[in-house]
């Protein structure tokens, strides 16, 4: 397998601070790919930098070949690269449908596009039940469904999910991790899963990193990772 | 009671002049939080060009469309040249180039044009058989193309995905980047129709206030206040609000103080009907689960 995103050398920083430094990392085609760390290690600023969004960036991000880094975070969503953000980031005013049209809003195939309506309703059926409701008024939850959903609406190469998990009830979680397990099995989509639940994302995934303060201090296959005594202590509680 | 229905009646006409001005308000507003002061001195400045080619004898209506493209293209233009530069400048210095926009174009229009009073040609006639005791053609007509606009921009942002995606991206700017829509082009997009809107509004208001460059001066404030009354975060009940602020003007003027008074009158009725519902009428309870 090749690897659909690489990334060398990376330096990442919000103004004066410094976040990321020196952060080597690639995602295997057709994977998951967890990066795991403690609140305030640089996930989620590694995710915005992939993007090019609210943070400043050195080094080289390639995306299947493409250098990405400097381009306009709309344009390297355009490529094919759909982040589910921390915060769920739903346009909370708007329907859950119309949500779902933002979502494909650069796809010009309609047939396509009512095609994944009916997918993403199929993965979320709780999402058809409520299509027309304003998306402010779901639960934690089905907002987190809907994130995903419209990302999933672009039809990405590249998912990036960050804390998927977060402040959600475990059986919620559970069905959501179902869900991408599913998305990944049937579709073969690449993602990059940022999680502090260890445990679940490296369960879910095949390869995983793990982040401290700003750099990457290890990475390789998921087994291998958790089978890591010092990891086990440190992120998985055993 | 007849002169009732015609105070109501032109209240509403007049009102439809602030409804265009409010929606083009509103319309900034949600993208930007920030009220366009000088979007009645465009709106001004896209009537003179209008009254210029129409006395170079380019029929009124082709006049009509080539000044709302003129004016589509001033809104872009001075959002991506003057606005986009200063969209992260602390909030008063941007209320500073709007106020600064204002004067200019003010300025600008009566250096071009000069201050003298021009009258302004209607395309309605002077009888018709929609005129009556209660309107004349031409409010009746200027009632009219203000409906359609409407009618226009609200089908519009409600049923094309180029309407979804600047109101996505008026709300979330930073959602929508991540969906691939670019913020900047929707906000140049947002900034154009405004100024479309609101020359409409001039040229519909110009036969009756008579052309010069502080016409729309009080429109913007009547507009804002209808924007206010309406609710600021609601482009339908801003457009609404205008309406309403036209009838109070109206009736006030003609059954409780008298002409001079009759603005004062209806801006305590808002200021009134504020204290109670301080996000306006229609102003939208904002529903969030967190």
């Amino acid at each position: 397998m090749s690897a659909i995103l690489a990334i060398a050398k990376l330096d990442a920083a919000y103004g004066e601070t410094k976040v990321l430094s020196q952060v080597d990392l690639s995602i295997e085609e057709g994977g998951i790919t967890a990066l795991l760390g403690a609140n305030g290690a640089g996930k989620t600023t590694l995710l915005r930098a992939i993007c090019n969004m609210m943070v400043k960036v050195r080094g080289e991000i390639s995306f299947m070949g493409t250098r990405i880094d400097g381009r306009a975070t709309e344009s390297i969503a355009r490529l094919g690269i759909g982040h589910v953000p921390d915060g769920r980031g739903t346009f909370s005013h708007l329907s859950v449908e119309e949500n779902l049209r933002l979502g494909a809003y650069t796809r010009r195939d309609r047939k396509g596009v009512a095609d994944d309506f009916e997918r993403v309703y199929t993965y979320f059926p709780r999402l058809r039940e409520r299509h027309l409701q304003q998306a402010g008024t779901l639960s934690g939850g089905e907002q987190q469904m809907l994130a995903i959903a419209r990302a999933l609406m672009m039809r990405p190469k590249l998912l990036l999910l960050d804390e998927p998990s977060f402040g959600l009830a475990p059986v919620i979680v559970q069905e959501i991790f179902r869900i991408l397990g599913a998305i990944n099995r049937d579709e073969k989509m690449s993602m990059l899963l940022v999680e502090q639940n260890a445990n679940l994302a490296l369960d879910l995934a095949d390869h995983a990193y793990l982040i401290e303060t700003g750099e990457i201090v290890m990475g390789g296959e998921a087994a291998v990772i958790s089978g890591n005594p010092s990891v086990r202590r440190a992120y998985l509680g055993y | 009671m007849q002169a009732f229905l015609h105070q109501l009646l032109s209240g509403i006409a007049t009102g439809g002049i602030y409804a265009s001005l409010a929606l083009a308000l509103v319309m900034i507003h949600q993208a930007t939080h920030h009220i366009n002061f000088a979007q009645g001195e465009l709106a001004m400045f896209a009537t003179y060009i209008a009254w210029t080619l129409v006395q170079a004898g380019v029929p009124y209506w082709a006049a009509f469309v080539l000044t709302l493209v003129f004016a589509f293209a001033l809104g872009v233009f001075l959002q991506n040249v003057v606005l986009r530069p200063v969209q992260n400048a602390p909030f008063f210095s941007v209320v500073i180039v709007f106020i600064g926009l204002l004067v200019i174009f003010n300025s600008l229009a009566g250096w071009i044009f000069t201050y003298t009073v021009k009258t302004f040609p209607s395309p309605f006639p002077i009888r018709a058989w929609y005129g009556s005791n209660y309107l004349s053609p031409h409010e009746v007509g200027m009632t009219a193309v203000t409906l359609v606009v409407l009618v226009l921009v609200f089908a519009f942002f409600r049923f094309t995905n180029l309407g979804l995606a600047m109101r996505g991206a008026a709300q979330n700017p930073a959602a929508s980047r991540l969906v691939g829509i670019s913020v900047g082009r929707m906000l140049a997009l947002g900034a154009g129709l405004a100024g479309a809107i609101g020359a409409v509004a001039g040229i519909m208001a110009a036969p009756i206030l008579y052309l010069e460059p502080n016409m729309m001066s009080g429109i913007l404030l009547y507009g804002l206040a209808g924007a206010v009354l309406g609710g600021i975060d609601n482009p339908w009940g801003a457009a609404l609000g205008g309406v309403m602020v036209g009838v109070l003007e109206n009736l006030a003027g003609a059954y409780v103080v008298g002409t001079e008074l009759k603005l004062s009158v209806a801006l305590l009725v808002i200021i009134f009907v504020l204290l109670f519902k301080p996000s306006g009428l229609f102003g939208r309870s904002i529903v969030v689960r967190v």
